[in-house]
């Protein structure tokens, strides 16, 4: 999938991947594509529930190797 | 309208700063307009020097004691410490505060300083209780910057309004 910026918040636990994830979607404009890293299993819910309430659309998420994978599309 | 969450602070050891800097961070980054009034020992989360903030087991049994360093079957080990030998030691408490320093740090979670380092910056805004900033001796300058001292009634003002008010 096409991206326009990547954060790796492997390593993070809750919630920095979703701070990092709020301030990295903030550098990006409406309709740009973020792409995330983490190794947080807590993450997998979260990210969708903070899709849900801030409006930005999550593509996709997957998990591969221990790490998930998200992509997220700015509002 | 963004929803609105406050949080009254009253804990001032390590492990109870984190709850509500944590729900304080992210309600901001779900855009929550947040408020954290901070009274009694709360106050130490916004003393601009954290070191004040230790943990104790002491009279916590339900804190496992684990090192954070060594052999994964060294780690492993629930150290089953009674509460009256923990009284009596001297240091004990530096100690366990160092370990779970470490700890925190092994396991990619936030120190207190970042994480409201963070809440400051997605502008989530601290009060304190003046009642108790002068109960405990503290001076103003003690504090971080951008702290307000109110008193209950303004925390009402704010916490009649908001979708989600929480006590710690």
């Amino acid at each position: 999938m096409n991206f326009d910026k990547e954060l790796d918040a492997s390593g993070l636990n809750c919630p920095l991947p979703i701070l990092r994830t709020k301030k990295a979607l903030a550098e990006l404009t409406a309709g740009q594509v973020l792409k995330v890293i983490a190794t947080d299993p807590g993450s997998v819910k979260d990210m969708q529930a903070f899709a849900k309430q801030t409006g930005n659309e999550l593509l996709s998420s997957a998990e591969a190797g221990g790490k998930y994978q998200f992509f997220m599309k700015k509002k | 309208m963004s929803k609105k969450m406050a949080i009254i602070a009253t804990k001032g050891t390590l492990d109870w700063a984190y709850p509500p800097l944590i729900l304080a961070s992210t309600a901001a980054a779900l855009g929550y307009d947040v408020q954290v009034f901070c009274t009694f020992y709360g106050l130490q989360l916004l003393r601009k020097d954290t070191s004040g903030l230790k943990v104790s087991p002491l009279g916590n049994p339900g804190m496992p004691m684990k090192m954070p360093f060594g052999p994964k079957w060294f780690k492993d080990i629930n150290w089953n410490i009674p509460n009256i030998v923990q009284a009596s030691i001297p240091g004990y408490e530096s100690l366990a505060t160092t370990l779970m320093k470490m700890t925190i740090k092994n396991c990619g979670v936030a120190t207190i300083d970042e994480l409201r380092d963070l809440c400051v910056e997605a502008e989530v805004k601290f009060l304190a209780c003046q009642m108790t900033v002068e109960l405990f001796g503290f001076d103003h300058n003690q504090f971080i910057d951008n702290v307000e001292f109110v008193g209950a009634a303004s925390f009402f003002e704010f916490a009649g309004e908001t979708d989600i008010c929480l006590y710690i």
